[in-house]
């Protein structure tokens, strides 16, 4: 196939105006053409805050190099950050001015705060290489996770592993998110409204790492990435570099928190666990790292599988031995691991490698052979 | 005193198992700077063969002493589990020990899902009880309680480490282990099949690994699919502590590890005048090993190492 076209501007606008019309009606042909088409709008909301979590992990990861074992923690304290000021939990001990914050400031308070954490995190592993990097990280995703599971005594502020219940939906723009309304002849649900706003904020992310992958910093990052020696040798502030990837893809693991809190409506620490944060490396390094459409479909491909494995399962059971045999959920899991190690041994370099990363491979297949 | 003396013995015997299980993942560091993810797993495995195997037994109505019976179970899981270890190395990791680092990470954690819920599929997803064949003598040392169980995990925990320490330092498989994690080209230049070594390598760690798995389920006297996640986490950071890649910094690490956290839980509630109590346990594990990695990068024992090119 011939993708030039693609490349020229004519070609690009007709393609991001045919994927922006899928987009917008995919909602509808979910919940048009199946069964259970809330669910599955429900798990594509959900895919696209893995998109969120998945690139903001890309920048530590697929950028700078660093290997982050416990992302999820940042996710968690977004969510956690939404959920205290608008839920009746902590407001009585709250002032007034801190209940229901508007919804965008609501969000730059979880960005912030998750970059603080995103820099506590970053100052003491500055030294660290490679693996040890990856546990301290590890560690200081299950330090949070305990945390918040353990912080309803003496004082109650998460409430433990009960979570924090009856969250706020957003209200924005004049519309309660947590409501169906009526536009256009259409009754927009919850999982649809949701679904747009958060599609809104995935293409806002994915704006930015865009224009921050060629950008003066996303350079930088990738030098660090390659050679730190070398890096600071050439005039780049290895420490400020480092700090930044940090305290940046935190902050977007913290929107992605936030957003998360007000659609599930409830938070608990048994949404943070390590696997989490397992998964979110797994869509970046299945998709292929650095590379953001191969991010993108990294965390697609390992956010929904499950999913659809859910409905495949049984129905293939019954067909071959007559009844369901195997226990579907550990089953699903089961094939879902298979399919992770088949995909790695075929394409180590990802799904969708960027150009650059997959010569790196070439030159390692001459290396071999020479 | 005698709480002290308590949680000083528990922390000793865990501790042991931890730098057990640690030495599975060292090795294999030191060989392949690979983080064996998968390794929890075996052990959980381990654990699992063992107990199945004794009721198998116990249910044909064989009549043996219970160190007998144990004994019958493990020499069922060993062998199991260092054909895991063998068959794990072979088809995830071998095709891509020339990729770059983080995709044998990820068919690692493949894996490790995939045994996970293998033995969840096997096993169910509930507790299993350890059979209770072991007759429990207690004794008391210094007016704290230690069975002849904890005795025996103790002292064979390290008879096992010492074996292995004479494998890798004396015998021609330790050199050529030591060689192939120096350099693997050159050592294969010298004639060392380092094909062989690796696969080795995954087969003595798993054997390792199995019979700690068997000493945590007879200690805590369950096992349980899952409990290969946090005991393979715990021994890894007990590895990473004492510095990965280095033998003896596992056993230091590991043995260290199991100390911080029982005495950690059992005065943490006194030292903070109840604001944290043992329910912090886990957390204890990563505070200290934060704190050591900051003033030494690379671990308690661990060299430190020139920035690779």
């Amino acid at each position: 196939m011939n993708f030039a076209f693609l490349q020229t501007p004519r070609g690009k606008l007709i393609t991001y105006a045919i994927l922006g019309i899928v987009l917008a009606v995919l909602p509808w042909v979910l919940t048009g053409g199946f069964e259970n088409g809330k669910a599955w709008v429900r798990a594509v909301d959900f895919a696209l805050l893995y998109i969120m979590l998945a690139l903001g992990l890309n920048i530590v990861v697929g950028y700078a190099g660093l290997l982050d074992l416990g992302y999820i923690a940042f996710y968690a304290v977004g969510a956690y950050c939404y959920a205290l000021l608008n839920s009746p939990h902590l407001q009585a001990m709250l002032p007034y001015w801190a209940h229901n914050p508007p919804f965008l400031l609501m969000l730059l308070v979880a960005a912030f705060t998750a970059g603080v954490f995103g820099l506590l995190l970053g100052t003491p592993v500055l030294k660290l290489r490679g693996d040890y990097l990856a546990i301290v990280t590890l560690g200081f995703g299950e330090i949070i996770r305990i945390f918040m599971n353990n912080l309803d005594r003496p004082i109650n502020i998460t409430n433990g592993p009960q979570g924090i219940n009856n969250i706020e939906r957003v209200h924005f723009l004049g519309i309660d998110f947590g409501r169906p309304v009526q536009w256009l002849g259409l009754t927009f649900d919850m999982v649809h409204l949701y679904y747009y706003l958060i599609l809104a904020f995935c293409v806002l992310i994915i704006f930015v790492t865009l224009r921050l992958q060629h950008s003066r910093i996303g350079r930088a990052w990738v030098a660090l990435r390659e050679d730190e020696i070398a890096a600071n040798a050439m005039g780049i502030n290895i420490r400020n570099v480092k700090l930044l990837a940090f305290a940046m893809g935190a902050s977007f693991g913290g929107v992605s928190g936030a957003l998360f809190a007000s659609f599930q409506g409830f938070v608990s620490p048994e949404s943070f666990v390590l696997m989490e944060s397992i998964m979110v490396l797994c869509m970046v390094v299945l998709g292929g790292m650095g590379h953001i459409p191969g991010v993108i479909l990294g965390a697609i491909i390992v956010s929904i599988t499950p999913e659809i494995l859910r409905d495949v399962i049984n129905p293939m059971q019954e067909a071959a031995f007559g009844k369901r045999v195997l226990d579907p959920e550990n089953l699903r899991m089961l094939i879902f691991g298979l399919a992770m190690i088949a995909i790695m041994l075929v394409r180590p370099e990802g799904l969708w490698p960027s150009k650059r990363r997959a010569r790196e491979f070439h030159e390692h297949d001459e290396e071999a052979r020479a | 005193m005698d709480i002290f003396i308590q949680q000083l013995i528990n922390g000793l015997i865990v501790g042991s198992i931890y730098a057990l299980i640690a030495l599975g993942y060292t090795m294999v560091y030191g060989i392949m700077q690979l983080i064996n993810f998968a390794h929890g797993e075996i052990v959980m495995i381990g654990a699992m063969v063992t107990i199945t195997c004794i009721n198998l037994l116990l249910g044909l109505g064989v009549q043996l002493p219970g160190p007998l019976l144990l004994l019958a179970g493990l020499l069922m899981a060993i062998p199991v589990s260092m054909l895991l270890g063998f068959t794990i190395e072979r088809v995830a990791y071998r095709p891509l020990r020339r990729a770059p680092r983080l995709a044998p990470l990820i068919t690692a954690i493949g894996v490790s899902i995939v045994l996970q819920q293998l033995a969840m599929l096997i096993w169910g997803r509930n507790y299993r009880p350890f059979p209770a064949i072991l007759p429990t003598v207690v004794h008391d040392f210094y007016g704290a309680a230690i069975t002849d169980l904890q005795i025996a995990i103790f002292i064979l925990a390290f008879l096992l480490m010492g074996g292995l320490f004479f494998l890798i330092e004396r015998t021609k498989l330790g050199r050529a282990m030591r060689a192939t994690s120096q350099n693997p080209d050159v050592a294969g230049l010298m004639g060392v099949n380092i094909n062989t070594v690796i696969s080795m390598t995954f087969v003595i760690g798993s054997a390792l690994g199995a019979v700690a798995g068997v000493m945590v389920a007879a200690n805590y006297d369950q096992a349980h699919a899952y409990m290969g996640f946090m005991i393979g986490l715990k021994a890894f950071t007990a590895a990473v502590l004492g510095g990965i890649g280095n033998l003896a910094g596992a056993v230091v690490g590991g043995i260290l590890l199991g100390l911080i956290e029982s005495l950690g839980s059992g005065y943490l509630g006194d030292l903070t005048g109840g604001f944290l109590g043992s329910h912090y346990k886990d957390i204890f594990a990563f505070v200290v090993l934060i704190a050591v990695l900051i003033f030494r990068p690379s671990g308690l024992m661990g060299e430190r190492v020139a920035e690779r090119a």
